[in-house]
């Protein structure tokens, strides 16, 4: 910006014009904790003139506040925005800053340093296109240096800068910058990162930030500025086959119908045969239409709407790819996820997956490993914590489309939400789908429920108790179970100890063995309605999501909840297994109401106070429910 | 394989951002608050939907103390496009008749626009509202995700914040809590001028400089839009050549002294400009921090 200066008016549609063509590099920048990388940035910004004379008063202002020692500006403090970083004096959140050259503009995200921020770096690099990672002259590579360079590699950003920062206090040492470059290069190799530029600078004093330093003489390439100004940007997939996830189905009126979306790899021009997957089916596409007019051809970045030839079924979520080099579609995957949840990992607990415009039910396998992010060492693991990263084997409810991750970032990449809370608390990578998705198919059985429930002569029926032990359920379900077998119907009854004596007994009682308990109980029970039998499940099944999980493997109708609800004192002062006893001494770990949650159902078809209610009386309310719902035929 | 100009992978992405968001919500709305911020985003609305027209009404949160220049302007405007406006004016606010002289700017926004915003979205159930704010305009925003969720007392929690990766963006929420979506978040200043400046967009001609009354007032230029502003002993009305950078409230917004009469004249101006563009609100300098301390309150 720095000619704008001796701008005339009439200069200025065409500087304006060759500001318009100007292209938009993303780059993050981490490093550890105190290797100037805010400074950084604010030094880019500072050189750029890009800081306003109020910004330049608030920030002298903010650091004589909070003490910067000498007197100098702290450009840090330009960039933590929130009130608890600047208390701290650390960067917890991506902060985004913008900025711009005569050649280009810029986004930068700022990562936080620290091991338990990772997945907040993991988000700044999700975006980038090329990292600026800092070191420390007198630390030289440290496990925070390899922590972030692995997780750059793994979001697949291809080109990084080794900025060697603080240089001065070194005194600009050549054979300290050259140890340094040489350890380095030795390592990012090793996981696969090549395309690498060492930058000996100081972003406190301005050396090699945006003016070549004199400083060092012996420093043959670029400034920091010249390497972001002139770098490649590839990040959009371009060369690829097309891709565009459909986001929106553009119907203003009965003559037009069209598919909106981003292109998010390769191009696409009129007459192009593409295929909508998952379902397969092929058209060419009629027009590309904006409201610029319409279009012949359009790249990897544009958003637009295409129209087609043929009148095919395509709806929210599915996945245009070119027609001879179409994307896979499958269930089941091999994935790497980064765990950004307070909450470990369940395996087996159904969540949600978000991958293009889709979002689809997942579990997910105990993981086959758990990466050390510092030694990079992989290591056998159960579960994932908050930061972790692990491969998984994944199962999804329905197939989707998908290229590997480092094929696309688009369309390889996901998040995984929690069904309830709706919290992000993962994003993962596919690298391929397994083979036995491909290859395990659903038989197609000719004798099926129907046939089964009629010669029953009843509907099938899910029957699910759920309480704190001790609440009463298995005497409830014991009494349920002894009416319907008098009238003649079908019954099974399963009961959570029993069960774990056989099928689960090798689970345990941590939150991930419960989870896996319920899950198996209720492919068992499902099964069991597949069959025609009305169903008795008393299990405590402390989650809703598990018991959510059961509610959807029966048709709707089919699943009937009973909350038994005694509070944990009169549970406990029954304490007929003597179980609570031991729990309150600590001989029990994880004894729900005690050390585990309990959570109570939100809206069970059916609640029984046991404090009010006798277990014959709560048993006529159950039978009168079925009848109620036509799962027994009415008196 | 060609690459996009800046200007293009912005607007690219808008377009993504609010697509995505109205197939993630029940009932969307766009908050219009008539700047140019408000300008771009519309525009950028009826090109990401085009041919349908943008599925969702705009809503304008009222002070009643805006520039007569903006009610003309989004009146006419909302019928050149033939799109649905709700205004929404917070009738406690009229009731108690806040205005921002006796009651002071802190008071004022408070009670107009938070509340105001807060009683609209709930009277119509909006579960995602679109916003203009940008990125780079104050330190918190910088902060905030493109998808911002509210609980269902509007709160935000910048420590709650849920990661945003590659271009998926999480909208889910349960029954009473929403989404706030920023579009613009990417955006600069000069970016929104300039897409303005090569797209023709239509702004309120306020940010254009011609002489207007204005007094002085605590180093500001504050313009005498209407009769309801009480002038102290020692202040007259001067005509002075003036232009806005940015629209609010008029007695809370401070004029630039300017004679850019034309969008090329406003750009030149910015691009030498030495102070950043929030700086003639009154709102942010209440304190450090004080734009964090609103947005959790349920400030946009």
């Amino acid at each position: 910006m720095s000619r704008v200066d001796d701008l005339s008016a009439g200069d200025l549609e065409e500087y304006l014009r060759s500001h318009a063509d100007k292209t938009l590099l993303r780059f993050l920048t981490c490093g550890s904790v105190d290797d100037g990388k805010s400074t950084l940035i604010g030094r880019l910004l500072y050189e750029s003139k890009l800081l306003y004379d109020d910004q330049l008063r608030a920030l002298e202002a903010d650091s004589k506040r909070l003490g910067a020692a000498d007197g100098e500006l702290d450009f840090a403090l330009l960039l933590d925005g929130l009130a608890a970083e600047r208390e701290q004096g650390i960067t917890i959140d991506v902060a985004y800053r913008f900025f711009s050259t005569d050649k280009r503009k810029f986004i930068v995200a700022d990562t936080p340093g620290h091991e338990q921020y990772t997945r907040n770096m993991v988000t700044g690099a999700s975006t980038a296109d090329v990292a600026v990672i800092l070191i420390d002259a007198r630390k030289g590579v440290l496990i925070q240096t390899r922590r972030h360079s692995y997780l750059i590699a793994l979001l697949g950003i291809r080109r990084v800068v080794l900025a060697i920062n603080k240089l001065d206090l070194v005194g600009y040492s050549r054979p300290v910058f050259d140890r340094i470059e040489e350890e380095y290069r030795a390592f990012a190799g090793s996981i696969g990162l090549t395309d690498i530029v060492c930058l000996p600078l100081s972003a406190k004093k301005g050396d090699n930030v945006t003016t070549p330093s004199a400083n060092t003489p012996w420093h043959r390439g670029p400034t920091l500025m010249e390497y972001l100004e002139t770098v490649e940007i590839d990040s959009d997939a371009g060369n690829g086959p097309l891709r565009m996830p459909v986001q929106w189905v553009n119907r203003p009126n009965l003559d037009f119908r069209g598919f909106s979306g981003r292109v998010v790899g390769g191009s696409v021009r009129v007459g192009d045969r593409v295929r909508v997957l998952p379902s397969g089916k092929e058209s060419t596409v009629a027009r590309i239409v904006t409201q610029e007019g319409d279009l012949d051809r359009a790249v990897s970045g544009q958003s637009i709407t295409l129209t087609l030839h043929h009148e095919i079924d395509i709806s929210r979520g599915d996945l245009f790819a070119a027609a001879d080099s179409p994307a896979s579609v499958a269930d089941q995957f091999e994935a790497t996820l980064v765990w950004m949840s307070e909450d470990e990992m369940l395996p087996g607990r159904p969540y949600l997956l978000k991958i293009g415009a889709k979002t689809v039910g997942v579990t997910i396998a105990p993981p086959k490993y758990k990466v050390n992010v510092n030694s990079l060492e992989h290591l056998a693991a159960k579960t994932l914590h908050l930061n972790e990263i692990g491969v998984c084997n994944l199962n999804l409810d329905q197939v989707i489309a998908f290229d590997p991750y480092e094929q696309n970032r688009d369309t390889g990449g996901f998040i995984l939400i929690d069904r309830f809370s709706n919290e992000t608390i993962g994003a993962g990578l596919l690298h391929f789908a397994l083979r036995r998705s491909q290859n395990i198919h659903w038989q197609a059985i000719e004798v099926n429920k129907q046939a089964h429930a009629t010669l029953m002569g009843h509907k099938p029926c899910m029957v699910w108790f759920t309480g704190l032990s001790g609440a009463g359920k298995s005497t409830i379900a014991n009494l349920v179970e002894k009416r319907l077998h008098a009238m003649g119907r079908h019954t099974y009854l399963l009961d959570g100890d029993n069960v774990r004596h056989g099928l689960n007994k090798d689970l345990g009682f941590t939150e991930a063995d419960r989870v896996e308990n319920i899950r198996r109980v209720a492919e068992v029970a499902s099964l069991m309605v597949d069959a025609g039998l009305i169903v008795l499940v008393s299990f405590i099944s402390p989650f809703r999501a598990e018991r959510r999980m059961a509610r959807t493997l029966v048709p709707q109708g089919e699943f009937c909840e009973v909350f038994v609800d005694t509070p944990l004192g009169v549970a406990e002062q029954r304490d007929t297994k003597g179980l609570y006893k031991k729990a309150r001494r600590g001989e029990l770990q994880n004894f729900t109401g005690i050390d585990s949650p309990y959570e109570p159902p939100e809206q069970p078809e059916v609640q029984i106070d046991t404090t009010a209610c006798a277990p014959e009386d709560a048993a006529e309310t159950i039978v009168a429910h079925l009848r109620a719902t036509g799962v027994l035929d009415p008196l | 394989m060609r690459t996009l100009t800046h200007l293009q992978r912005l607007e690219a992405e808008s377009i993504d951002i609010m697509r995505e968001a109205v197939s993630e919500c029940e009932k969307p709305v766009m908050l219009y608050s008539i700047g140019k911020d408000s300008s771009v985003m519309l525009h950028l609305a009826i090109k990401a939907f085009f041919p349908s027209k943008p599925p969702f009404p705009l809503l304008h949160v009222d002070t009643t103390w805006k520039f007569r220049e903006m009610y003309e302007f989004r009146d006419a405007r909302v019928r050149q496009l033939g799109l649905e406006l709700i205004v929404h004016v917070n009738p406690e606010a009229v009731q108690r008749g806040i205005n921002p002289f006796p009651h002071g700017s802190a008071v004022h926004t408070d009670i107009w626009k938070t509340e105001g915003l807060k009683q609209a979205l709930d009277k119509h159930g909006f579960d995602l509202a679109f916003g203009g704010a940008r990125r780079d305009e104050e330190k918190s925003r910088a902060k905030e995700r493109i998808f911002s969720f509210r609980s269902a007392q509007h709160r935000w929690d910048p420590k709650m914040q849920r990661p945003e990766l590659w271009r998926l963006y999480n909208a889910r929420k349960n029954k009473g809590e929403s989404i706030r979506v920023f579009p613009l978040s990417n955006w600069t200043e000069l970016d929104v001028w300039e897409y303005i400046y090569f797209e023709r967009i239509p702004i309120v001609p306020l940010y254009f400089a011609k002489k207007r009354p204005v007094v002085k007032r605590d180093g500001a230029l504050i313009m005498v839009d209407d009769e309801r502003m009480p002038l102290h002993a020692d202040e007259a009305p001067a005509l002075t050549s003036v232009r806005f950078r940015t629209l609010g409230c008029y007695p809370l917004t401070g004029a630039i002294e300017s004679e850019a009469d034309n969008l090329s004249g406003i750009i030149k101006e910015m691009l030498l400009a030495t102070t950043s563009e929030r700086q003639g609100r009154v709102i942010d300098h209440d304190s450090t921090g004080s734009m964090e301390k609103k947005k959790q309150e349920g400030y946009f």
